[in-house]
């Protein structure tokens, strides 16, 4: 019996978002899922009821007939307590749930049985776990539309320029906390051409900031900041006092805040005091992405944009859901991925069922109520939150010198002491021993070995095949031998000549296979390097 | 022609000869390089035979010979498929090789020049050496042309207390080397010489026989060492200063190119030449603990097309595998196409990669890939962090990351292709069989690697209609 996955409509204020849209039913119904939706449940996010009946989704008219017969549900907000009353018994319950801001919530759910995953609890830690990641995904969104709303109620432009009515000087942009969300407000400010400046308290995101051509803004004091699951942690007295000074210099020099400092479990740290936001300028704007955990400025009201001090600072909470379509398509393919998981047990492919495997580190951590037994909070996961050291030591730390001179580190002194000895006593065998003649041609070979050396640490590796077709032409030059056996002067006599000569023309006609077809299969391949 | 005048030519061929081989250094001069080569061999070959050591009446015997062989030869580089180079070049050698054999045997015989004392000892020496050089090269190169060209299996023979066997078949050609040596007259010294030459032959045979099919470019690039060191020897036999220097050109380049591959694959030269791939019991044994786990995602070509669009920056890496599948005009098609939707695309050559030094590089030559956005394993290595696919195509010993991660595995330390820093690779390979090292690659499990399976050609048409569409 396939299950019946339920959309309903959201009905916090002023939520505009959806949980699951079109493209993502299609693929819900061919993992073998029945979809229910709300009547306008995607009205808000520009998704008509249409087009989900496209997709293969049933349209149910009112939110009741819709909770009571949905085996799996899948919401953005928590649900109210209302709707938690609608639900059916033993269901499950797939979106943002935070349980820990939400005591009483879990409650109802584990008494009506349910089995409720938290996509806010997910162990964004493991890599596997990215896919369903919608905290980043909603962040990404949020950091965009934080710079949106700051251009909006900026009185000027972001980009600098040279005009004929005058030099416009660019806007100046300083995002504190360089999270998903900060990283976003980065690349977007940047993309306006404002001047950023971002600053974190964790150093290793420096780089992060920096590829995205923001300038990464230190605090001048030693400590270090990630604690742990990538979020940041409380940070000590001296060093807030360092970050407090530099805030206040940077309040005074630019047009631009953006505020994204949050600490899980506890209310936002107060980064931007009054008396930095009398220091701004006037017009300026601050944006606290972090309003609803109380807000990084102490003067911002959450959910309103207010002016104080000649300074707009927004304050607003649902910035997701402003760009509501957006949202709620990478917010469905995070529960898509999600869904996806939980079918990887199933017996048959598209069979429709979901199993809430809790051996699973993903799905462990996110499952925060089982068949109402509250399982929240999931242990850390079984893997290690830090990285185990790479065997690095494994690899040798050759550094290649390249092309150039021979090998890269010169040899240790004993061996080339020994490799030197060596060469000598067998240079004195052949002094002491061999013919002068011999010793006319021995120079010549071991300066053409040199030669050689030389000559061939300048070819690039990409010509190697060419390389070896082009030597193996020129190696044919032992014609030459054969050459001069055919038919040297002073035939005759004792010499074998029949003999020598058939041996001789054998040799030429292989040696000329080889020189000609050497030459011009090199001759082929060096045609077809370009450009 | 004076000897003087045939000296003074022979020393211009060696310029051009030093000149072509330096013409490689880039692609630019390279062809200009290939044009000194055939000038010099040009001048070498008119100087001998115009000089004072070659009558008239051969004349017509070297016409003959040459004509028969020059026919052969363009023909054969004529017809070759780019694909073949590495049988082609292995099949050339072997000639050199034979060559070498006749022109020493024939240098024995002849007794139109009379040596004595240690002269004579030198100039045997020098005949038995280039015999030896010469018929292991022809042996070994027959039978690594039989490889390559697939009518001989690839995976190493290894035949029992083989290094035992070399050893014997050593003392042996020192043996009859001693008997050749005291030899009275030239009937007496033709056994040891003929037995000598079957050794070689049959060590020649052995040698190549025992090196595993991953370690062809390192044979190939040997062999075509032998071949200069052949040259060299009948040189030295025959007094003649071009053999020499030439021989000595194309000899020590051809140990170099086999240091770099071997460098290439962390090898050491020797254990390479020795034979066998992961000799001794280290690698077995490390081969049951280290197979790794988990579980392989697989991907349609469509949705490869789908990531290339996306891509800003794609590396492509190819490998034996898209030689075998004659795919690489494909992937210059793909090239092509999303280099003009502006998606960043490059090629990453691991050293030995394919089955001859630079294989990779004359394949995608041939489907006219421009040769600057081929780079090296040194250069691309750095960049796959920023890459958003990097795309293997047949390759498999040269991406695997246990030769980094894993110190037990038989191929740990050596230089790979770090494909899985990309945010996404996918792997093209027609089924889970581990490459020719007989290693099982945990790239194929890791979580940001996707796996299409299929015929590369066939795999890689779909995914250019998938972007054309």
């Amino acid at each position: 019996m396939a299950m019946t996955i339920g959309v309903p409509r959201e009905t916090f204020a002023g939520e505009k978002r959806v949980a699951t849209v079109p493209d993502v039913v299609e693929k819900l119904v061919k993992l073998g899922f029945a979809v229910a939706v709300e009547s306008g449940a995607g009205d808000a996010a520009n998704f008509a009821d249409d087009t989900y009946r496209a997709a293969g989704a049933e349209i149910v008219g009112d939110a009741a007939s819709l909770w009571s017969r949905s085996d799996i549900v899948f919401k953005v907000r928590p649900p109210s307590l209302a709707e938690v009353g609608l639900m059916k018994p033993g269901g499950a319950l797939v979106g943002f749930v935070w349980p820990a801001q939400n005591p009483e919530l879990m409650q109802a759910l584990a008494a009506k049985r349910a089995t409720v995953l938290a996509i806010d609890c997910l162990p964004r830690m493991l890599s596997r776990a990215q896919k369903m990641d919608a905290l980043t995904s909603m962040a990404g969104i949020s950091g965009y539309r934080a710079v949106i709303e700051a251009a909006n109620a900026f009185g000027r432009f972001f980009a600098g320029q040279v005009t004929a009515a005058g030099k416009i000087p660019p806007a100046k942009v300083f995002i504190a906390g360089a999270g998903v969300a900060g990283l976003a407000a980065i690349g977007t400010a940047v993309g306006l051409g404002a001047i950023v400046r971002a600053n974190d308290t964790r150093a290793e995101v420096a780089d992060q900031v920096k590829s995205l051509g923001g300038e990464f803004v230190k605090v001048d004091y030693e400590e270090e900041g990630s604690g742990g699951g990538g979020y940041a942690k409380v940070m000590s007295e001296g060093f807030q006092a360092a970050q407090r000074a530099m805030y206040a210099q940077q309040a005074r020099e630019v047009d631009i805040i953006i505020t994204t400092a949050l600490i899980p479990g506890k209310p936002a740290p107060k980064l931007i005091t009054a008396e930095m936001v009398r220091s701004m300028r006037p017009g300026s704007v601050i944006v606290d992405m972090a309003a609803e955990q109380g807000g990084n400025c102490e003067l911002t009201e959450p959910g309103q944009a207010v002016v104080k001090h000649g300074v707009t600072i927004v304050g607003y909470t649902d910035l997701p859901s402003r760009l509501a379509r957006q949202a709620s398509t990478l917010y469905a393919t995070n529960l898509l991925r999600l869904t996806e998981e939980l079918c990887k047990t199933q017996k048959e492919k598209g069979d429709g069922m979901i199993d809430v495997n809790m051996e699973d580190d993903a799905i462990r951590g996110l499952t925060v109520i089982k068949q109402g037994e509250v399982t929240w909070p999931a242990p850390p996961p079984k893997l290690p939150a830090a990285p185990a050291p790479k065997p690095v030591a494994a690899v040798p730390a050759e550094k290649k010198s390249g092309h150039g001179h021979g090998a890269g580190a010169p040899m240790a002194g004993g061996t080339l002491a020994i490799i030197l000895a060596v060469g000598a006593a067998l240079f004195w065998l052949v002094g002491a021993y061999a013919p002068p003649a011999f010793l006319a041609h021995f120079t010549v070979f071991v300066l053409a070995c040199f030669v050689g050396y030389m000559v061939i640490w300048n070819v690039t590796p990409s010509l190697h095949t060419p390389l070896m077709s082009v030597t193996n032409a020129i190696s044919s030059i032992i014609a030459i031998g054969a050459l001069i056996q055919i038919a040297p002067p002073g035939m005759g006599g004792e010499r074998p000549d029949a003999l020598i000569r058939w041996l001789a023309v054998v040799a030429i006609a292989l040696t000329a296979i080889n020189m000609f077809g050497g030459f011009a299969v090199t001759r082929r391949m060096l045609a077809m390097f370009r450009k | 022609m004076t000897a003087n005048l045939a000296t003074v030519a022979y020393l211009g061929a060696t310029i051009l000869f030093i000149l072509s081989l330096g013409g490689l250094a880039n692609p630019e001069t390279a062809r200009r390089g290939n044009l000194y080569g055939i000038v010099g061999m040009t001048i070498a070959v008119l100087a001998t035979v115009f000089g004072p050591r070659v009558t008239l009446a051969g004349m017509p015997w070297i016409v003959g010979a040459m004509v028969v062989g020059g026919a052969i030869g363009l023909f054969a580089a004529k017809k070759v498929q780019m694909t073949q180079m590495p049988e082609l070049v292995a099949l050339m050698h072997s000639l050199v090789g034979l060559a070498a054999c006749l022109v020493g045997f024939a240098s024995y015989v002849d007794t139109s020049v009379v040596f004595s004392g240690a002269e004579k000892t030198i100039h045997e020496v020098e005949i038995y050496l280039g015999i030896l050089i010469g018929a292991v090269t022809f042996s070994g190169s027959v039978v690594a042309f039989g490889k390559l060209s697939g009518k001989i299996g690839g995976k190493p023979l290894l035949l029992p207390a083989r290094h035992w066997l070399n050893l014997a078949g050593l003392l042996l050609v020192i043996w009859f080397g001693r008997e050749f040596l005291r030899a009275e007259s030239i009937a007496d010294g033709m056994l040891p010489l003929a037995v000598m030459t079957v050794v070689a032959l049959l060590f020649g045979i052995h040698m190549v026989m025992a090196i595993g099919g991953a370690d062809m470019p390192v044979v190939v690039s040997m062999l075509n060492s032998y071949s200069g060191w052949a040259a060299a020897a009948t040189g030295f036999m025959l007094s003649n200063d071009l053999l020499i220097v030439v021989g000595a050109l194309v000899g020590s380049s051809g140990a170099i190119l086999s240091y770099i591959m071997c460098r290439a694959m962390n090898r050491n030269f020797v254990s390479v030449i020795a034979g066998g791939f992961g000799t001794g019991g280290g690698a077995a044994a490390a081969k049951q603990d280290g197979a790794p786990a988990g579980e392989v995602t697989a991907i349609s070509a469509i949705e490869t097309a789908e990531l290339l669009r996306e891509a800003k920056n794609v590396v492509i890496v190819p490998g034996y595998g898209m030689a075998v599948a004659q795919a690489q005009h494909t992937v210059f098609e793909i090239t092509k196409l999303l280099r003009e939707k502006g998606v960043n695309v490059r090629f990453g050559i691991h050293p030995v990669a394919g089955r001859m030094p630079g294989h990779m590089n004359v394949l995608l030559a041939e489907a006219k890939v421009p040769y600057d956005i081929v780079l090296e394993m040194d250069e691309i290595n750095a960049d796959f962090p920023d890459t958003d696919v990097s795309m293997v195509i047949g390759a498999n010993d040269i991406v695997n990351p246990a030769a980094l991660e894993d110190p037990g595995s038989p191929i740990a330390g050596m230089p790979v292709l770090e494909v899985w820093k990309a945010k996404t690779s996918i792997v093209m390979k027609r089924s889970m069989a581990s490459g020719y090292a007989g290693v099982d690659n945990p790239l194929f499990y890791k979580d940001n690697n996707r796996m299409l399976f299929g015929d590369a050609k066939k795999m890689l048409d779909e995914v250019l209609a998938a972007l054309k569409s």
